[in-house]
């Protein structure tokens, strides 16, 4: 057994002192430290994205939600006038006091004594003041509501929606926190009475600003970033494809295309805030475009996102073969039919790509809206890309420098939205890549 | 290697010498950048007969063949001069459009590169660019009759709607033929047509040549002697972007005159 032991050993040095020494061993160990590097790296970058998300998401997924309290009002005509006044004057619908509506339905409901101050404020304090235009569009869509008592769901005010998902502390004294024991009494009253529930809070998404965290949304964000993508569509993408062709296809190699390239290359590096003082100066001080509005943030992202699809087209149309230029010509196309007719089909899916890609960009982009006033509080709908409108990543940045608990998850909710958002146009830009490359 | 080629070429039957010039260059030199790649070449392609360009890699075959329908024309670095005649008419004059220019010469490359569409397409795209059909009929009877000239009907007629890119190797570029022959040139240039493909495909491609030189005139590169020798009446030697010998394939073979194509031939370098 020893002996065995003994010639094998022997033989194995007798041949390694034949054989190169290319240090096997070495190369082996760089191989698992690399490997080892990697995954590290990797488990670090998946660890911080789950904490990032876990972040967001508990934070934010109670934006989703909204309390809401069922309220029998009754539409007295002491308060809002006979619906023949309404119909001879409209202004005076529109300036009575839907807030006391409320209140009434409110106080009969929990049945506190009208007279008791006290109680009545610390009632009113558990529904929103929201209600005025709540209460109003239900009048003014029906104008036989008056006289009638219905049930209506009307939101909570913030300080009620935040207790009800335990954002409060209240185990402290009751002068510490923004809601009172009695308060705190009446929502179990209601509880009891089935009249309190949290509903999807549609409001998030329709919404406009408000300084009432439970009828604030994002609604004019959204429709201000959606414009905006459309403006960057409209304007990045031909114009991008357009001189990515030109560079590529048709322009002599030379110095100054040499210098064109660098330049654009730079152009993808350029800090987005350059581009918001860039679209300050040329499009609002000089073109006298309105600021805050839509047209201008979609130009000035346009801007931004221009280097972006040049890189990505020329690359995609660098990267169809020679060959199938070739064949085109040979049979005597023109460049120009070369081009369009073959070249560009065959670049489409990662054309497509990179815009997306641009796009999506745009869409998260911040700091150059800030500097030509997209940061403005915006409460109605913008008709047109020339009226004032915020954008998504500009709600989230406002609501985030907001004290109060109840835009805290609005922040959240709003971020959610945006990354939601973010990974459809990724995924849409992974589909169309998929479905086109099939065809090569 | 001698005894081969010798072989075949006793086995064919000796062709009558026609003698009808179809294109003629004088004094072609290419430059790339600032180096020379054709150093002054004179050469006569005949009527319906196969002309053989061969030569060790590097020597401007290639490049020669791109003069003839103007293809160095999109290759930035490339400058030609000299005279190139096509019916003894310049091919650089202005009254003859590089469009109609290729339609006349066609080319097949060395890589079959069909189109990334149906065969359909690939065959039916230069007569549609250049006119040639009038009516969906016409296009179509084209298009078959193309297919037939390159005998790839037989195989793919029921697939007409498949992508081209789909074929085997010979398939493909007997459909780059085809698509070639579909804007009735009068010049097919062909560049190492066969080094992608295996015998059997060559073999298939080599008679296709042999039935087409029947209605066109052909220059083929080809970096095979064993194939100059089977497809082509006339073969110039090129070396070092000189035109170092050219005659009848028959002489070129059995009596190199050139110590240059002597040692080509017998396969000391190239
Ligand atoms: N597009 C090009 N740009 C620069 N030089 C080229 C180009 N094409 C060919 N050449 C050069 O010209 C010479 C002849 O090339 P080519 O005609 O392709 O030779 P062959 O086909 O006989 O192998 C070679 O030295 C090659 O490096
Ligand atoms: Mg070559």
């Amino acid at each position: 057994m020893t002996d065995t032991t003994a010639t094998g050993a022997e033989g194995r040095t007798h041949s390694s002192t034949n054989r190169r020494d290319i240090g096997i061993k070495k190369r082996y160990a760089a191989e698992r430290r690399f490997k080892a590097y990697g995954i590290f790296a990797i488990v670090l970058g998946v660890t911080f994205l789950c904490i990032l998300l876990w972040s967001v998401v508990s934070k934010g997924y109670t934006a989703f939600f909204q309390t809401e309290i069922q309220v029998p009002i009754t539409f007295s005509e002491e308060i809002l006038g006979t619906p023949q006044d309404a119909a001879e004057n409209e202004t005076k619908l529109l300036m009575a006091n839907y807030p006391q509506l409320a209140r009434d339905g409110l106080i009969r409901l929990l049945g506190i004594d009208p007279e008791d101050r006290q109680a009545v404020t610390a009632a009113n304090g558990l529904i929103s003041q929201g209600v005025r235009t709540e209460l109003r569009d239900i009048v003014m869509s029906d104008l036989s509501a008056i006289g009638t008592t219905q049930e209506v769901w009307l939101y909570a005010s913030s300080q009620l929606d935040s207790a009800l998902k335990g954002q409060y502390d209240l185990n402290v004294p009751e002068n510490r926190r923004p809601i009172s024991d009695l308060q705190l009494r009446y929502i179990e009253e209601l509880e009891a009475k089935g009249a309190i529930a949290q509903n999807f809070n549609w409001g998030l998404f329709t919404s406009g600003a408000s300084s009432r965290a439970e009828t604030a949304g994002v609604g004019v964000a959204i429709i201000g970033s959606a414009y905006m993508m459309l403006i960057v569509l409209a304007l990045a993408l031909p114009i991008g494809v357009a001189a990515s062709i030109y560079l590529e296809e048709f322009a002599p190699k030379n110095r100054f295309t040499d210098l064109i390239e660098v330049n654009i290359n730079n152009l993808a590096a350029v800090p987005s805030i350059v581009f918001g003082i860039l679209g300050l100066a040329v499009f609002i001080n000089w073109f006298g475009l309105p600021r805050s509005a839509a047209l201008v943030g979609g130009l000035v992202l346009t801007l931004m996102t221009l280097p972006t699809i040049i890189i990505a087209t020329r690359a995609a149309l660098r990267a169809v073969p020679p060959s199938i230029r070739w064949a085109a010509l040979g049979l005597g196309a023109s460049r120009t039919q070369t081009v369009f007719q073959h070249v560009l089909p065959l670049a489409a899916p990662g054309i497509l790509t990179g815009t997306i890609i641009g796009l999506a960009q745009a869409l998260g982009e911040t700091a150059p809206l800030l500097l030509i006033g997209m940061v403005a509080f915006v409460a109605d709908y913008p008709d047109t890309p020339l009226d004032p409108a915020t954008a998504l990543p500009v709600q989230i940045y406002m609501w985030a420098n907001e004290a109060e608990r109840a835009f805290q998850e609005r922040t959240s909710g709003a971020i959610m939205i945006l990354l939601g958002f973010l990974a459809l146009m990724n995924l849409t830009a992974i589909f169309l890549r998929r479905r086109f490359e099939r065809r090569w | 290697m001698m005894e081969n080629i010798q072989a075949t070429l006793n086995e064919r039957a000796s062709v009558t010498p026609n003698r009808t010039i179809k294109m003629k260059t004088e004094k072609v030199t290419v430059h790339y950048g600032q180096k020379q790649a054709l150093n002054g070449i004179d050469l006569e392609v005949y009527e319906r007969q196969v002309t053989a360009l061969i030569g060790p890699s590097g020597c401007g075959k290639s490049t020669y063949l791109r003069c003839l329908n103007r293809m160095n024309d999109t290759i930035d670095a490339a400058k030609v001069a000299g005279t190139i005649l096509l019916d003894g008419e310049n091919i650089y004059d202005p009254d003859l459009d590089v469009v109609e220019l290729r339609a006349r010469v066609g080319m097949v490359f060395q890589k079959p590169n069909p189109f990334p569409k149906s065969i359909w397409e690939n065959v039916a795209y230069g007569p549609k660019i250049h006119g040639l059909a009038k009516t969906k009929d016409e296009l179509e009877e084209i298009v078959h009759t193309s297919l037939k000239k390159a005998g790839l009907y037989n195989e793919v007629k029921d697939r007409l709607d498949e992508p081209g890119t789909g074929l085997s190797g010979g398939q493909q570029q007997r459909l780059c033929i085809a698509r070639a022959i579909a804007v009735s040139p009068e010049v097919i240039l062909m560049d190492e047509p066969c080094s992608a493909l295996d015998p059997i495909a060559t073999a298939t491609v080599e008679e296709l040549i042999d039935e087409l030189k029947q209605n066109y005139t052909i220059v083929i590169v080809t970096h095979s002697m064993q194939q100059a020798a089977r497809v082509s009446q006339q073969t110039a030697m090129f070396h070092l972007g000189d035109l170092a010998e050219v005659g009848d394939t028959e002489m070129m073979f059995s009596n190199p005159s050139d110590k240059r194509t002597q040692d080509y031939i017998m396969g000391r370098f190239g």
